[in-house]
C-alpha cells in the first residue's frame, strides 16, 4: 500500500493530475437534480460500450466488400463471444440513440438550453447528428443485402440534392456501382472519421458542462435574465452546491451501470440482429429497411406527395438541423420552467406523436406490396359458380392481392376490398379496373375481357352478410 | 531574452512566417488526402458491353432477369460486382433492358409476370411491362440500358448505379 501512495505521489507531483481530476470530481453541481439528469452521462457509457465492442469487432471484420458477409457470419455463429459482442454494439447503438434522444427532450423540456448554456445545446445538436450517421454507416457494414440496397438508396437521397448531388451519390457509393470501394470507406467513415469527431465534440461538451455547470431546477419564479445568471448561478452553489462526487455522480453511476447491465441481457437473450441475405446486387429479393431509429423517416419518404419530394429529401433534414442549431440562439432568456412555456411543451408533444405515428406506419408499411399474399381460401370466396371461382384464382394470380386485402389476406397498399360491392356498382368496379385510379395501374392492356370479367364478378359478391 | 528584444515589426513578420508555413503543412497533407477521397468523382464512366445470353434463349414477349459484371470493379469486389437488370423481349423481337433499381430511391423491383408489372417493395412503386409509371411515388420510368444484338449474342451497355 505504502508503494502504491509513493508511486502515487511520484506520479502526481510530475503531472499535477489530483489538480486536473480533483476539481473537476470535486466541484460544486445544484442541489436536488435527481434522476432527470443522468441521462448525458448514460449516453456516454453507450458511446463507451460502441468504443470497445466495435474495436473487438473490428480485429476480426473483414472490410472488403467480397468477404465482410463471411467474416460477420463467422465473427456470429463461430468466433467465441462474438454473437455476445455484436449483440452488445447493436443494442448500445439502440441504447445511444434512445438515451441522445432523452436527453434531449429532458434539457428542452427543462429549458438547459438558455443562457450561458447555448453552445453546449449546439455541440449536442451536432452530436445527435453524429450518432444518427454512427447508425446509419453501421447498419450498412452489416453488409448483408439490406446493407448494400440501404446504400444505394442513401445514394439517391444524396442525388436529390440540386447540383452536386450526383457527385455526392458517386461519393458515397465510393464509385459508380455498389462494389469494391464502397463497403470500405464506409468502414472507414464508421471507425476513424466520424468517432474522431465525437470524441472531439464530446470533448467540447463536457468542457462546456464544467464550465458553465449543469442547470438547476427551473424555477417559474426566476427567470434567466443573461445580465445577472451567472452572478445570481456562482452565489447560490456557494450557499447550496454539493459536491459532484458523489452526491450527484452516484445517479449518474448506478443509471449507467443500469444501461450497461440491459446491453449485455438484450444483447446475450435476443442477439444481434440476423445478417440477410448475401450482399449480392443481383438477388432482387430484398426488403430495405433501416434499424428501428430511422423507420419513421422510411415512413416520410414513402408517404410524400411526388411533387414536394425533392425539397422534402433535401430540404427537411437542413430545415431540421437549422431549427435545432437556430432554438437557443433565439430563445435564451427568460422562463424555463416547462409549465410557463407552452409552446414549447406542446411543439414537444406534436414532434413526439408525429415520430410516434410514422414510426408505427413505418413499422406496418402499409404501402409495400405484400409479395408474400397467398391465394384465397374457399370458405372465403364461397363461389355459387365457377366463373367466381375463376375471379378469385385470378384476383390472386393478377397481382390484385399484393395490394388489395380480402377477409385479411394480401397487401394493405390499395383499400381493402371484403364488401367492396356494398361500396361501388359492378360498373365502377369494372372501370376502376380496367382504367386504373389513383395510385392503381391501368390493368386494360393486362387483362383479357373474360378474365376481367371474373374478376369483377367475383369482387361483384363481396359484400356484408346480411 | 537575453538578445535584444525583437522589434515589434519582426514578431510581426516570424508570425506572419509560422503562420504561413503551417499552412503550406496542411495542405501539403491535404490536398493529397483530400484528392484520394475524392478520386470518385474523377473517374471517366465506365461503360462495356455484356453478353447476357444468344437472342433464341429470350422469348418474344417475356421479361427476364439477366447479370452482367459491372463495367470497373476491383479484386476484392467478390459477389457485388454484379448488376441485374430486367431484359424484356417485345412482341416484335426487339429487346429493351431496364435498370432494376426503382427510379424512386433505388430499391430493386420485381417483375411480376402475371400482373404484367414491376413493383417495388421499399415504397410501392409501381411500373407497366414499358417501365413507365403506373403508380405510387417513382418520378421517372424504368432507366433503360442500351441493349444490341451481336453475333447471336444479346448485349448490355453497363454503367454507372441510376441516379434519379
Amino acid at each position: 500500500m505504502r508503494f502504491l501512495r509513493k508511486a502515487w505521489e511520484w506520479f502526481d507531483a510530475r503531472t499535477d493530475a489530483s489538480k486536473i481530476i480533483g476539481p473537476v470530481m470535486n466541484h460544486p453541481v445544484p442541489p436536488g437534480t435527481g434522476w432527470k439528469y443522468v441521462f448525458g452521462s448514460a449516453t456516454l457509457f453507450a458511446f463507451l460500450i460502441q468504443v470497445f465492442t466495435g474495436i473487438a469487432l473490428a480485429t476480426a471484420f473483414v472490410p472488403s466488400a467480397g468477404q465482410a458477409y463471411e467474416s460477420l457470419q463467422w465473427i456470429t455463429h463461430e468466433a467465441f463471444l462474438g454473437r455476445l459482442l455484436r449483440g452488445m454494439h447493436y443494442f448500445g447503438a439502440s441504447a445511444m440513440v434512445l438515451l441522445v434522444g432523452i436527453h434531449m427532450i429532458r434539457t428542452f423540456l427543462t429549458g438547459s438550453y438558455k443562457f450561458p448554456r447555448e453552445l453546449n445545446w449546439v455541440v449536442g445538436v451536432v452530436l445527435l447528428g453524429l450518432t444518427i450517421l454512427m447508425g446509419f454507416t453501421g447498419q450498412l457494414l452489416r453488409w448483408d443485402q439490406n446493407g448494400v440496397w440501404s446504400t444505394i438508396v442513401a445514394a439517391e437521397q444524396a442525388g436529390r440534392v440540386p447540383v452536386i448531388g450526383a457527385w455526392l451519390a458517386r461519393l458515397i457509393l465510393g464509385g459508380q456501382t455498389v462494389g469494391g470501394a464502397t463497403l470500405s470507406r464506409f468502414f472507414a467513415y464508421h471507425v476513424f472519421f466520424i468517432p474522431a469527431v465525437i470524441f472531439a465534440m464530446v470533448g467540447l461538451h463536457l468542457a462546456l458542462v464544467l464550465r458553465h455547470g449543469i442547470s438547476e431546477l427551473p424555477d417559474s419564479s426566476r427567470p434567466v435574465d443573461p445580465r445577472t445568471y451567472r452572478s445570481w448561478y456562482e452565489n447560490m452553489l456557494r450557499r447550496e452546491g454539493v459536491p459532484f462526487w458523489p452526491d450527484a455522480a452516484w445517479r449518474d453511476v448506478v443509471f449507467g451501470a443500469a444501461v450497461v447491465a440491459c446491453v449485455v441481457v438484450l444483447a446475450w437473450r435476443i442477439g444481434p440482429p440476423l445478417l440477410t441475405k448475401p450482399p449480392d446486387p443481383t438477388i432482387i429479393e430484398a426488403y430495405p429497411r433501416p434499424d428501428w431509429y430511422l423507420l419513421w423517416y422510411f415512413a416520410v419518404l414513402a408517404q410524400l406527395p411526388p411533387g414536394t419530394e425533392n425539397y422534402v429529401i433535401v430540404g427537411a433534414p437542413v430545415l431540421a438541423g437549422f431549427c435545432l442549431l437556430i432554438l437557443p440562439l433565439l430563445f435564451n432568456k427568460g422562463q424555463r420552467a416547462p409549465s410557463r412555456r407552452p409552446w414549447a411543451v406542446a411543439s414537444m408533444v406534436i414532434i413526439a406523436m408525429s415520430v410516434g405515428v410514422l414510426w408505427y406506419q413505418g413499422k406496418r408499411s402499409p404501402w409495400s406490396p405484400d409479395f408474400g399474399a397467398t391465394q384465397l381460401p374457399a370458405h372465403v370466396v364461397q363461389a355459387t359458380d365457377p366463373q367466381i371461382a375463376e375471379g378469385a384464382r385470378l384476383f390472386f394470380e393478377k397481382g390484385c392481392q399484393y395490394c388489395h386485402a380480402i377477409a385479411g389476406s394480401g397487401g394493405q397498399r390499395g383499400p381493402d376490398l371484403t364488401y367492396v360491392a356494398d361500396k361501388l356498382t359492378e360498373k365502377q368496379i369494372t372501370l376502376r379496373i380496367l382504367n386504373g385510379a389513383f395510385n392503381m395501374p391501368s390493368f386494360a392492356s393486362s387483362l383479357k375481357p373474360d378474365e376481367a370479367s371474373a374478376i369483377v364478378a367475383f369482387l361483384d359478391t363481396r359484400k356484408l352478410p346480411h | 531574452m537575453s538578445d535584444a528584444v525583437p522589434s515589434p515589426g519582426r514578431r510581426k513578420l516570424l508570425a506572419r512566417i509560422s503562420i504561413g508555413l503551417g499552412c503550406v503543412g496542411a495542405a501539403l497533407i491535404g490536398v493529397p488526402v483530400v484528392g484520394f477521397l475524392l478520386a470518385p468523382l474523377f473517374e471517366a464512366v465506365a461503360k462495356t458491353w455484356r453478353s447476357v445470353g444468344p437472342v433464341e434463349q429470350f422469348k418474344n414477349g417475356a421479361t427476364v432477369q439477366v447479370k452482367f459484371a459491372d463495367a470497373s470493379s476491383v479484386a476484392w469486389a467478390g459477389v457485388t460486382a454484379q448488376t441485374a437488370a430486367w431484359l424484356r423481349r417485345e412482341l416484335s423481337g426487339e429487346f429493351v433492358a431496364f435498370a432494376v433499381n426503382c427510379t424512386h430511391l433505388g430499391c430493386p423491383v420485381r417483375w411480376l409476370e402475371n400482373a404484367d408489372l414491376f413493383m417495388c417493395p421499399c415504397h410501392g412503386g409501381v411500373y407497366y411491362n414499358d417501365g413507365s409509371v403506373a403508380a405510387g411515388p417513382p418520378p421517372k420510368p424504368l432507366t433503360r440500358y442500351p441493349v444490341r444484338v451481336r453475333d447471336g449474342q444479346v448485349e448490355i451497355l453497363t454503367g454507372p448505379t441510376p441516379i434519379t
